[in-house]
């Protein structure tokens, strides 16, 4: 039996009644990366590591974790000890770490296994995976369109049925927006549920880990592992993880879900609105209650998130200077030329453009005016949050306003049109709250995701929601074509 | 004419915590190079720093005995600069929010007593080492000093001549290290100064444009830096001309200042709030503990003296705890491990 497109929960249940072995498993995870190599999902494959491992775990038959031997995807920003790590960027090409992020320690440490590191944009900074050094990926669904971004490659492989889950990370939709195009299912946690020590900073007080899969357990099942406080992460939360998959199953009897007024979805396209009353619908049916809520700062969200995420990038991508490691300019006449033409060379355009952006936004003069001001809105969208979670237990809205595009048919010419994709995303990481999105079916053959934002720490919410209506519907068992590749 | 100087100094404490700010590696002098660093002192991407509370404990032990107020929050701010013994690309600072604010600190020159207040004093990294004259062609990084803890110490501008700074540098010396709060090894850099001086007309109310000499480290260098500063700069203004603001180095073996960076004024250090670390909230048992531990200042001890055992002024003055014999006395006592028959300083 093919292992592709199946769940960490089938193969789970593979494993135990030994119809499969965890060495079969990961050699048939190996071979679908390579049948599907012209997805361009990965950057480094961890072939070797990969089989070892498995073989040992089949030696040892203790799987007393439920991801022992199952494959997994890491998204190429995740440190990983002694296997390269690029960020899909030219000035890491030749990066190889002496030490492994916590969020994946945790996962390997329970026993699954990194098969390899998933393409994505360059340092997180892209929403179609375009800006990666190593190439496009190609959407599973269909060929020549974005997989969506930055973690496009994690996404990719997952809709491909390589992995049954990956880690990615969600600055402002880079995690959700990617499975809404792909037809998955991915969550961005509460900032500071998961450690970020190891993972390639864009923008600190944005970036957060998460998983990507097929199903809401499965994230469940992930999210379980990567939580929790990391002595080496000051800003990760110090606070109690629960069991995940505890209370996945109940009933969703009057959970009150928000719409949000200010997002006036009938300026999307019909098919996209369309899709979304109708997962309205399915979720009244289920139990829940809609009320239209108000956040009346939520619309500044795109301008704040392009004030902050910059800035920070600007001052955390210094380091890549060319003198400790990456990549090193040749015949350089002194130390400025050395950081010039490293830079120069090394760096693709959207992120010299993120930087300038952001070197401009905290310069003398200006950091009052764009940084200072940004923080400050930040704060009146995070009260907006806090005033409308008296009222409601979530918010829906659709996770992307469209579906995946053609390659090179957005923001070549204006680079804020690209921006604007992360319109609905945006928001749950300027006020730092989890988010999921979930596969509600189709427009034009291609994937269309929806949005759950939950309150502060309330993932647990967040996948029941999710968990139900896959219980309802089978959306998220869609399966790509693969015939062309 | 006559002209009027005007000083403030700003000066470097090496914490003497037994590891660095961010980082748990050693701070210990004299290694072989780039051997007590970690990743996070190398900057590796994706690591992040994680706060030494020591440095706070010493940090806050200064401010107590120079009367100052203490923030018990307090955050830490990225100033971003390129140099290749800068391995972030950013150094780790306190902007509006030092741990330190106010206090002051008294100076005694011709036994006459002047006050020097202090501005702030604020917790950073130190930088690493560029080595540019021991391999032919090429500089050489040592990433050892690099997240040691400083306590910068900023004082108004009240100093009036190099004599002045000098006695301010020593009386900090001696209550630095009389607090355990650093080693004072000046050789080794543990108490370094940067020099801010300019001259105006006498009377005049508006400040000169100013110099700062960087990195003084011992005190007689301050002396020598301060008074060819002052020299030049009168010079300059007597033939009519105009002081540049500039950084300016100290060249001890030609006895003159020079120029640095003489594009300083326009360096944009984007300052803004460090967000890999949340706000370092010192709580009021912290205080208290410290309270507790801290030693009966000088000060206090001199009217106490006065007042138990109706000391003179001279004999206060030799039992002094920041003589010189007392110093040496208790430092004695501590490398013998020997308790002292009777409360000594």
């Amino acid at each position: 039996m093919s292992i592709q497109f199946k769940s960490i929960a089938d193969l789970r249940e593979m494993l135990d009644d030994k119809s499969i072995s965890a060495s079969e498993l990961i050699q048939e995870s190996l071979e679908l990366a390579k049948k599907y190599k012209e997805l361009n999902c990965f950057v480094t494959m961890n072939e070797e590591f990969s089989v070892k491992k498995a073989n040992a775990i089949d030696v040892n038959k203790k799987t007393s974790s439920r991801l022992s031997g199952i494959p997994l995807a890491q998204k190429d920003l995740f440190c990983t000890e002694g296997l390269r790590t690029t960020c899909s960027s030219k000035i890491l090409s030749n990066f190889i770490p002496p030490y492994t992020a916590t969020a994946v320690k945790k996962l390997e440490d329970a026993g699954s296994i990194t098969i390899g590191k998933t393409n994505m944009d360059e340092f997180a900074m892209g929403s179609s995976n375009e800006t990666s050094f190593f190439g496009n990926v190609h959407n599973p669904w269909k060929k020549g369109y974005v997989p969506g971004g930055s973690s496009g490659g994690s996404a990719a492989a997952v809709a491909a049925g390589i992995v049954p889950a990956a880690t990615g990370t969600d600055t402002g939709g880079s995690i959700r927006q990617p499975a809404a195009h792909c037809g998955i299912t991915g969550l961005k946690p509460t900032y500071g549920r998961i450690s970020r020590w190891g993972m390639i900073a864009f923008a600190s007080s944005l970036d957060q880990a998460g998983p990507l899969a097929r199903t809401a357990e499965d994230c469940a099942i992930l999210l379980n592992t990567m939580s929790g406080h990391d002595a080496k992460d000051t800003t990760s939360l110090n606070s109690n993880v629960p069991d995940f998959l505890e209370n996945i199953n109940q009933p969703i009897d009057g959970l009150k879900i928000g719409l949000i007024k200010e997002f006036n979805l009938s300026d999307l396209d019909s098919q996209v609105q369309a899709r979304f009353e109708e997962s309205k619908k399915a979720y009244e049916k289920l139990g829940a209650q809609f009320i239209e809520v108000s956040l009346p700062n939520i619309s500044a969200s795109v301008p704040t998130y392009y004030s902050i995420a910059p800035a920070e990038c600007s001052s955390n991508l210094s380091r890549f200077d060319g003198v400790r490691f990456g990549h090193r300019a040749e015949s350089t006449d002194d130390l400025n030329d050395l950081y010039i033409k490293s830079r120069s060379e090394g760096f693709g355009d959207e992120v010299k453009r993120r930087i300038l952006i952001g070197t401009y936004a905290l310069s003398a003069g200006y950091y009052d005016a764009y940084y200072k001001k940004a923080q400050q809105v930040r704060r009146l969208i995070k009260n907006d949050f806090d005033n409308a979670f008296q009222s409601v237990d979530a918010l829906m809205t659709p996770t992307s306003p469209n579906t995946a595009f053609k390659f090179g048919s957005k923001g070549t010419q204006n680079p804020v049109e690209l921006y604007l994709e992360d319109l609905f995303t945006i928001s749950s990481n300027l006020a730092g709250l989890p988010a999921i999105s979930i596969p509600h079916g189709q427009v034009n053959s291609l994937p269309v995701g929806l949005q759950l934002i939950g309150n502060f720490l309330r993932e647990d919410q967040l996948l029941n929601a999710a968990h139900i209506f896959q219980k309802n519907s089978d959306y998220h068992l869609a399966k790509p074509n693969l015939g062309d590749f | 004419m006559s002209w009027e100087t005007v000083i403030g100094l700003e000066t470097h404490v090496q914490l003497s915590t037994k590891t660095k700010l961010f980082s748990r590696a050693s701070t210990a002098f004299g290694a072989s190079p780039n051997t007590n660093v970690n990743l996070i002192d190398c900057g590796l991407p994706g690591v992040l720093p994680s706060v030494n509370k020591e440095a706070f404990y010493k940090a806050i032990r200064f401010g107590m005995a120079v009367g100052a107020q203490i923030n018990q929050t307090s955050i830490f701010d990225r100033k971003n600069y390129f140099y290749a013994d800068l391995p972030k690309g950013y150094q780790i600072t306190q902007m509006d929010l030092p741990i330190v604010i106010g206090g002051s600190i008294e100076i005694i020159i011709d036994e006459l007593t002047k006050t020097i207040n202090i501005t702030r004093a604020h917790l950073e990294e130190d930088a690493g080492k560029s080595i540019h004259d021991e391999f032919e062609g090429f500089s050489a990084i040592d990433l050892n000093r690099a997240g040691t803890p400083l306590l910068e110490i900023v004082s108004e501008p009240e100093i009036s001549n190099a004599k002045e700074a000098v006695a301010y540098m020593k009386a900090m010396h001696q209550l630095v290290t009389f607090l355990d709060v650093s080693d004072g090894n000046m050789a080794q850099g543990s108490l370094r100064c940067d020099a801010n001086v300019s001259i105006r007309k006498k009377g005049d109310k508006e400040l000169g444009t100013r110099t700062e000499i960087k990195n003084i480290n011992s005190f007689k260098f301050i002396e020598k830096a301060i008074n060819f500063e002052i020299k030049r700069q009168i010079k300059i203004l007597e033939n009519g001309e105009k002081v540049v603001q500039e950084t300016r180095l100290y060249d001890s073996s030609k006895d003159e200042t020079r120029p640095m960076r003489s594009k300083e004024f326009a360096n944009d250090y984007r300052y803004f709030p460090e967000p890999d670390l949340l706000p370092v909230i010192i709580s009021d048992e912290e205080i208290q503990k410290i309270r507790d531990e801290f030693p009966e200042l000088p000060k206090e001890k001199e009217i106490r003296y006065q007042q138990e055992y109706g000391l003179t002024a001279m004999m206060r003055k030799s039992l002094h705890p920041l003589s010189p014999w007392l110093i040496s006395l208790k430092l004695l006592y501590k490398k013998r491990k020997i308790t002292p028959f009777y409360q000594i300083g």
